[in-house]
Parts: C-alpha cells; sequence; structure tokens
C-alpha cells in the first residue's frame, strides 16, 4: 500500500513545486489579461478597473483599508470563535445522546437552510448598528450549524468493529469517545471549520449591506461604489479577500499540525 | 486447566428469529489451538464473540479461564484479532499496539519496552514510527497480533484474521502464528474459512453446521508439532483435510453447491 | 462555500426507531424550541437581562404568536395581508433564486465536466476557484447590478446573476470529486468496450458523481436564496423578500413583528428549495447505507 498525498485538493493540485506551475501560469496570464484587458476591451470602469488604478488606490489609502479591514476581520474571529465553539459544544452534547441527536437535525439541516444574513437587521435593531456585535452573532450563527452538523457526523462516523475492539478492552463509553470518536472525528470537524472561516468573513462584511459602522470594510465599500469611486472599492475587495485566504490557511496550517497522519482526506 | 467451557449455549437474534447457535458444549483446554469452520451462517463467528462477551448468550453457561465471561472481559484475560486489521489510523504501529497497555495504567517506560518485544515478536523492527496506511494487509495484521498480545493475555480469539490476504503472505503469517504460539504458551481459538489453514494450524478442528448453528463433528489434529513448511506435504496432512471435508459435506445435506466450495477454498 | 456532510434521513425508520416515533420527538423538540424562547424571553423580561445594548423585550424579541399573527395582519392601514405581501414577494425572490441555481448549477457540472478531463486544467484553475470563495462576491453586488442595468437588461437578472455565482462553486468542486470517484475497475471495463469519453461519462462517471452533487445541491440551494435577497438590495429592488426586510426594518419600532414575520417567510422560502432538492435526491440517488456506529 503506497502512501497517499494528503488532501483531496493536494492531490489535484499537485504537491510539488512543479505542479504549481499551472496555477502560477494562469496566475500571470490572468493578471495580464486584467490589465491589458481592460483597457484594451475598454471595460467601464464600474466593473473592472485596470489592476495598477486599484493598486494604486489600495496603497495610496494603505493604513485606512487595512484599518477597515481589521475591524471587520474582528467580527469575523468574534463570530468564528463563538460560533464554532458552541456548535462543537452542542456536538459532543448530541454524539452522547443520541435520539436527542436524531431529533434535532432536522431543525439543524433546516437551520442550515435559512438565508441568515436575512436576520441582519434584527441584531441591528438588538445591538445597535455600529456595534460589532451585530455582526459576530450574525457570523456566529453562521458558522454553528455547518461546524455541528460536521462535527456530529464525524463522531458517530466510527467503524462498528473500533467499538467492538475498544469493548474487547472492557473500555467504558468515556475511553470510547476519547480515545476513538474525538480522533475520528477531526478531520471533520476541521473540514468545517475551513467553511467557517468563509462563512464568517461574509457574514461580517455582507452584514453591513444593512447598515453598520463606518469603520467596517463592507460599509467602505458599499460607500465607494455608491460615490462611485470604484478603484478604492475594489482595493477593499481585494483587501477583504486576500484576509479571507489567511484566514482559511491559518486554520489550514492548524489543521496539518493536529492532524500530521492524515493519509488521504476523504472531506475536503 | 480448562479455559473455555461451554455448556448448552444457545444464540437466537431477535424476537423470533435466526437461531445461531443451539446447544453448543466445547471445552478448550490450556495451550490447545481449536479451530471453528464451518460455512456461512453456522455461527462461528457469533460463537467466538460470545466467548469473548461481546454478544450475550441467550441461554447456556460460558466460562472464560475459570470466571463468567464478562468478568473475564473486565480483567483482559483475552485478545482479539479480526479479519480486518482495525489500527487506528492516527496512531503509528508503535502507539497503536499500546492501546491496550495504556489503558491498562501502564506506565511508559514499561510501554515501551513490551512493545520492541512485541515488535521483534511478529517481525515488525524498524516499523515503530510508521502509520497503518503506509503498511500493506499482512503487516497490519501483524500489528493487530502484536496488540492483541501485548498484555500476555492468555487466551487468544481470532476471526478469520488472514481472510483478506494472498495464499503466500497467508501461509507465512500461518507459520509466525505457530511460532508466536509456541513461543507464548497461549491458548487460541480460531475462526476460518479455510480447511488446509484449519488443519494446518489447531490440536484441534471443531466442524460447524448452519441452521440451526450447531457443532456436527471434531477432528483431533494428530500432526507431529512443531509444525512447518513440510508439514502442508505430509500424506497424514491430506487424509486429515479430507476427513475435515468429508465432515463439512456430510454434516449438512442443505449445503448448495456454493456453500461446499467456499468451505472447500481452502484446497 | 464549499461543501457541508449532511445526514441523510433514512426510509422509514432511522436507528431501528420506527417513523411514528421520530416524527414525534421532533415535534417535541419543535415545541421545546418554542417553550425555550418564551422561557428565555419572560426570564429576560423579569430579570432586566442586559447583554450590551440588548435587553429582552416585546420590540427585540416579540413573541412567537405576535409573529405569527401578525401574517394575518394588514400591512399597512387598509392594506393586503402582510402574508400576501410577503407570498408575492417570495415568489418574486424564488423565480430570481430558482434561475440563478439552475444557471449556477449547471456552470458548475459543466466546469467540472470539462476539468475532470485534465489534471493540468484542474492544476491551472482549482486554486482560483477556490479563491473565488473568497471574495465576497455580495461586495461586488453592486458593482454587477449596476453593470448589466446599463446593458439594458431587467434589475431582477442581475440578481439571478449573483445567485447563481454563490450557486457554482460547490455545484463544481463537489461535482469534480463526484465524477473522480467512479470506480477504476469500471472505468477500466468500460475501456474495454472501446467506449470513447463521452460514454463513459455518460454511463460511469455521472452516475458515480450524483451523491456529491446532491450534496453540493443542497448547500447551493439555500445559497442562492441568500444571493437573491442580498442581491435585491443594491439593486433596489422592491419586489422581493430583500425589499420587504429593508421596508419593514425601517417600520422595526412601530411594528417589531412585522419584520421578523417577513425573516420567518424567508426561512421557510430556504427550506422550501432544500426540501426540493431532497426530494429529487430520493427519487434520483440510491445508495448503500452506511456501516458505521
Amino acid at each position: 500500500m503506497q502512501p497517499v498525498p494528503r488532501g483531496v485538493f493536494a492531490r489535484r493540485v499537485g504537491r510539488g513545486v512543479r505542479d504549481w506551475i499551472p496555477a502560477v501560469v494562469v496566475f500571470l496570464l490572468g493578471l495580464a489579461l486584467w490589465e491589458f484587458g481592460v483597457k484594451a476591451l475598454d471595460v467601464q470602469n464600474f466593473l473592472l478597473p485596470p489592476l495598477s488604478d486599484i493598486l494604486d488606490a489600495l496603497w495610496n489609502d494603505r493604513s485606512g483599508l487595512v484599518d477597515a479591514a481589521l475591524f471587520t476581520f474582528k467580527e469575523a474571529l468574534g463570530g468564528f470563535v463563538v460560533g464554532s465553539s458552541a456548535a462543537i459544544v452542542v456536538a459532543l452534547v448530541l454524539a452522547r445522546w443520541r435520539p436527542l441527536a436524531s431529533a434535532v437535525m432536522p431543525y439543524a439541516i433546516a437551520a442550515n437552510a435559512i438565508p441568515i444574513i436575512a436576520f441582519a437587521p434584527i441584531t441591528n435593531n438588538w445591538f445597535g448598528l455600529l456595534s460589532p456585535w451585530s455582526k459576530i452573532v450574525i457570523a456566529a450563527i453562521l458558522c454553528f450549524f455547518p461546524v455541528l452538523v460536521n462535527t456530529l457526523k464525524g463522531l458517530t462516523s466510527v467503524r462498528p468493529a473500533s467499538i467492538e475492539l475498544m469493548r474487547s478492552y472492557a473500555a467504558g463509553e468515556v475511553e470510547i469517545f476519547r480515545r476513538v470518536r474525538v480522533p475520528t472525528a477531526l478531520p471533520y470537524v476541521f473540514s468545517a471549520l475551513k467553511v467557517a472561516t468563509v462563512l464568517a468573513m461574509i457574514g461580517a462584511i455582507v452584514g453591513d449591506y444593512f447598515g453598520g459602522s463606518q469603520d467596517s470594510l463592507g460599509i467602505v465599500i458599499r460607500r465607494d461604489a455608491g460615490i462611485f469611486a470604484f478603484e478604492h472599492a475594489w482595493a477593499g475587495i481585494v483587501i477583504a479577500s486576500m484576509l479571507g485566504i489567511l484566514f482559511y490557511a491559518a486554520v489550514a496550517i492548524l489543521e496539518r499540525l493536529a492532524m500530521g497522519w492524515q493519509p488521504s482526506a476523504r472531506i475536503e | 486447566m480448562t479455559v473455555v467451557s461451554l455448556q448448552k449455549v444457545d444464540k437466537t437474534f431477535g424476537k423470533g428469529g435466526v437461531t445461531a447457535l443451539q446447544g453448543i458444549d466445547l471445552e478448550i483446554g490450556e495451550r490447545e489451538f481449536v479451530s471453528l469452520i464451518g460455512p456461512s451462517g453456522c455461527g462461528k463467528s457469533t460463537l467466538l464473540r460470545i466467548v469473548g462477551d461481546l454478544i450475550q448468550p441467550t441461554s447456556g453457561d460460558v466460562v472464560v479461564n475459570g470466571k463468567s465471561a464478562r468478568q473475564a472481559r473486565e480483567d483482559r484475560d483475552y485478545g482479539i484479532v479480526f479479519q480486518d486489521a482495525v489500527l487506528f489510523d492516527w496512531r503509528t504501529v508503535t502507539k497503536n499496539i499500546a492501546l491496550p497497555l495504556e489503558m491498562l495504567g501502564w506506565d511508559r517506560s514499561r510501554r515501551s519496552e513490551r512493545v520492541r518485544e512485541m515488535l521483534r515478536l511478529v517481525e515488525l523492527d524498524g516499523f515503530e514510527s510508521h502509520h497503518p496506511w503506509q503498511l500493506s494487509g499482512g503487516m497490519q495484521q501483524r500489528v493487530s497480533i502484536a496488540r492483541a498480545l501485548s498484555f500476555s493475555p492468555p487466551l487468544l480469539l481470532m476471526d478469520e484474521p488472514f481472510g483478506a490476504l494472498d495464499e503466500m503472505t497467508r501461509e507465512r503469517l500461518n507459520l509466525e502464528l505457530l511460532r508466536i504460539w509456541e513461543a507464548l504458551g497461549s491458548t487460541i481459538v480460531f475462526v476460518t474459512h479455510s480447511i488446509s489453514e484449519a488443519v494446518f494450524l489447531s490440536t484441534r478442528v471443531v466442524v460447524m453446521s448452519p441452521r440451526p448453528g450447531r457443532i456436527t463433528d471434531v477432528v483431533e489434529i494428530d500432526l507431529a508439532q512443531p509444525r512447518s513448511a513440510e508439514t502442508r506435504e505430509h500424506p497424514r496432512f491430506f487424509e486429515l483435510v479430507a476427513d475435515v471435508r468429508h465432515k463439512l459435506r456430510g454434516s449438512d445435506e442443505l449445503l448448495s453447491e456454493a456453500e461446499l466450495i467456499v468451505a472447500e477454498e481452502g484446497l | 462555500m464549499a461543501s457541508v456532510a449532511v445526514e441523510r434521513p433514512s426510509r422509514f425508520a432511522v436507528a431501528g426507531r420506527p417513523l411514528l416515533q421520530r416524527v414525534g420527538l421532533m415535534l417535541a423538540v419543535a415545541v421545546g424550541l418554542w417553550a425555550f424562547w418564551e422561557a428565555f424571553k419572560w426570564v429576560g423580561e423579569e430579570t432586566g437581562l442586559k447583554l450590551g445594548q440588548f435587553t429582552v423585550n416585546d420590540r427585540t424579541l416579540p413573541h412567537v404568536h405576535d409573529i405569527v399573527g401578525q401574517l394575518f395582519e394588514p400591512s399597512r392601514r387598509n392594506g393586503p395581508l402582510l402574508i400576501e405581501v410577503l407570498w408575492d414577494a417570495a415568489l418574486f425572490t424564488a423565480k430570481e433564486a430558482a434561475i440563478g441555481f439552475l444557471l449556477g448549477a449547471s456552470i458548475g457540472f459543466l466546469i467540472a465536466v470539462v476539468l475532470v478531463h485534465s489534471r493540468l486544467l484542474q492544476r491551472g484553475f482549482l486554486p482560483y476557484i477556490v479563491a473565488s470563495q473568497t471574495v465576497p462576491i455580495l461586495a461586488i453586488a453592486p458593482m454587477v447590478v449596476i453593470w448589466l442595468g446599463g446593458r439594458g437588461l431587467p434589475d431582477w437578472l442581475s440578481v439571478s446573476v449573483i445567485s447563481a455565482y454563490l450557486t457554482f462553486f460547490p455545484v463544481t468542486i463537489n461535482t469534480l470529486r463526484g465524477l473522480d470517484s467512479a470506480d477504476p475497475r469500471a472505468l477500466e471495463l468500460m475501456r474495454s468496450y472501446a467506449a470513447n469519453r463521452l460514454r463513459i461519462l455518460w454511463k460511469v462517471r455521472i452516475p458515480a458523481s450524483l451523491p456529491f452533487v446532491f450534496t453540493a445541491l443542497k448547500v447551493s440551494a439555500t445559497a442562492s436564496v441568500v444571493g437573491a435577497i442580498i442581491g435585491e438590495l443594491p439593486a433596489s429592488i422592491q419586489s422581493g423578500l430583500g425589499g420587504a426586510i429593508l421596508n419593514f426594518n425601517q417600520y422595526y419600532a412601530s411594528s417589531p413583528p412585522s419584520l421578523w414575520a417577513t425573516n420567518l417567510i424567508a426561512a421557510l422560502l430556504g427550506i422550501a428549495f432544500f426540501l426540493v432538492i431532497l426530494l429529487a435526491e430520493k427519487l434520483v440517488v440510491r445508495r448503500a447505507p452506511e456501516h458505521v456506529a
């Protein structure tokens, strides 16, 4: 049996430096297309200013944009931490009491299907438009359900033979939980946490659409779009995107550290 | 000294459901190597699990190592090996073997010493830090055996442990198992589908048949010990294999052709 | 948004429990949640619970019966009932979301079908497809609306485009994984029949990918509704749920239950989309049950 490279994504994209060449090529082509194609096709500034203009705007207002980005990031991070921890705790409880879990699951799945963002006006009314808490709650709820569903799935995906083995060691429920269920659940948990980073960022930024503090990135982008300052708006979007990628990467690194043993991810 | 004693053991699954076992009477003494063989549905795996208190009998008495099956399980009197190695992906070979020792509360130095011994026993030195998915099927099973023996239980229960392996690996592991058996003086109860494996390994072969699951015959294997590759070519070996096959075939007229072929697959 | 593992309820029993018992348990949980809400409200009001600016009162947390009751009140003086207004708004948004969903799912599927045949293309484009989800598309929504509007396309189409953007990603990733999950031996068998790529695709890969596709579609169903609601805002569309939310948000002080009722309808819309996919999945996908403990 050969060791399989880590991660479905890694397998597709490739682990060696050589394997990243196509992606780099596409990146460079994309940049070139952006910069020159936009000018050549005379795309209106509306949709896509030339890259150089965007980078200019970014550089010129770098401190302002970074501040706004950090403000929003704090909201996203807060929501991520609150939502994910709550979800993991609830999942641990539900894994212990299965009947409760199967009764609650349909609601969790239904709740996952609700456009949570629509509750932003309500949280704004609760905590005030300017308070970061109104966005943190939205981000937390967005993170909560995917993490709950995935963690629970991981905790209950143990092979029956492993349970039999532990019983042959006269292991109690607690030991089985600690030694088998939790390690089995980890890949699922991290997969959900990576999704949650994206959701938390969306919650924080899009939550602003219903109103928010002038210091937040979502409002900055929206305001810029409103006054047709598109280069600045796009600069904000670029920063938001970079932040999102960094957030995701941070969790991915944590995953590597915690689960160096993972032979191949069945889940992304 | 009797290690395992089963008296009038019955097992039915579900209300008015399948009679997996009926009227099982069996005694297994110290240092015996007893194989359970029979077609699908004869209850051999169920019987093994009853001995291990992983399933409870509907009626009858089970005494393991002089105690109830439950007590024997709680006292860790046996180690079990499944057809699937059931190793934990997130643990190295070392930590997999050490699992029962951790649970028994052994301290670190005692654990690592024992693990080293076990690795030597199953001839896997050098693979301490490997992960299960880096090993072949045969190697994984050896780790599984090492784990089962790590805490020196007097009894070893094995449920078709080599079933998923190719013939060559199987024959090699058979020899290794016999070597370990002799070295440790354990008692082994071994479930298998393969007649030749059963005859090669055992001191006694218990023939079972289905519907209802019961013991129909017991064949004493009087081949010389220690067994070796040459044993497989001994005329007495072929006689015993034919005898077992005959008893398997004759024991249940309802056996279908397919089941017969499965039972004979070993030779 | 990447894939989320979703439990598949089995046909008539879950872990050996009969249907009736399961429904009973679910109703019990529903009642429990309602009781929890009212209890929280009562406790919060009695104790004057305060979390920052948040206090518990009829404005911040209306009674459940008030919310539901509000649906049957006129939405404004002498106007139609709230539930009628919201129903129309929901249909409007549903149309946008459905078109966006179909658009996004088709594009996502096509991209996956193309990519599965070329590792090179995968290596070139996948990182960006993944990264695309970190771009807060909804932040780009205003631009998209202006651009498409400038081209003379109706407003709601821009909303569908935004909806499609949120839909295509989970579909692409999961379809790709699903197409790849085909048993290599089945593929070998097809090659022994000298089947061409298209044939193999149709007979082996696509059927193998269906469970994965449906997992994605369930996520996308919700995403398309979210995209539609939010997309309506920069487009200043009044006729949909997004507009309704903004509207009742303005009048929150005078009628809190109205906004909550609007959200309830929005939630039901999301769930309805999800259930449609779930139903389709049950009809289309047959899969061996998992053996887990």
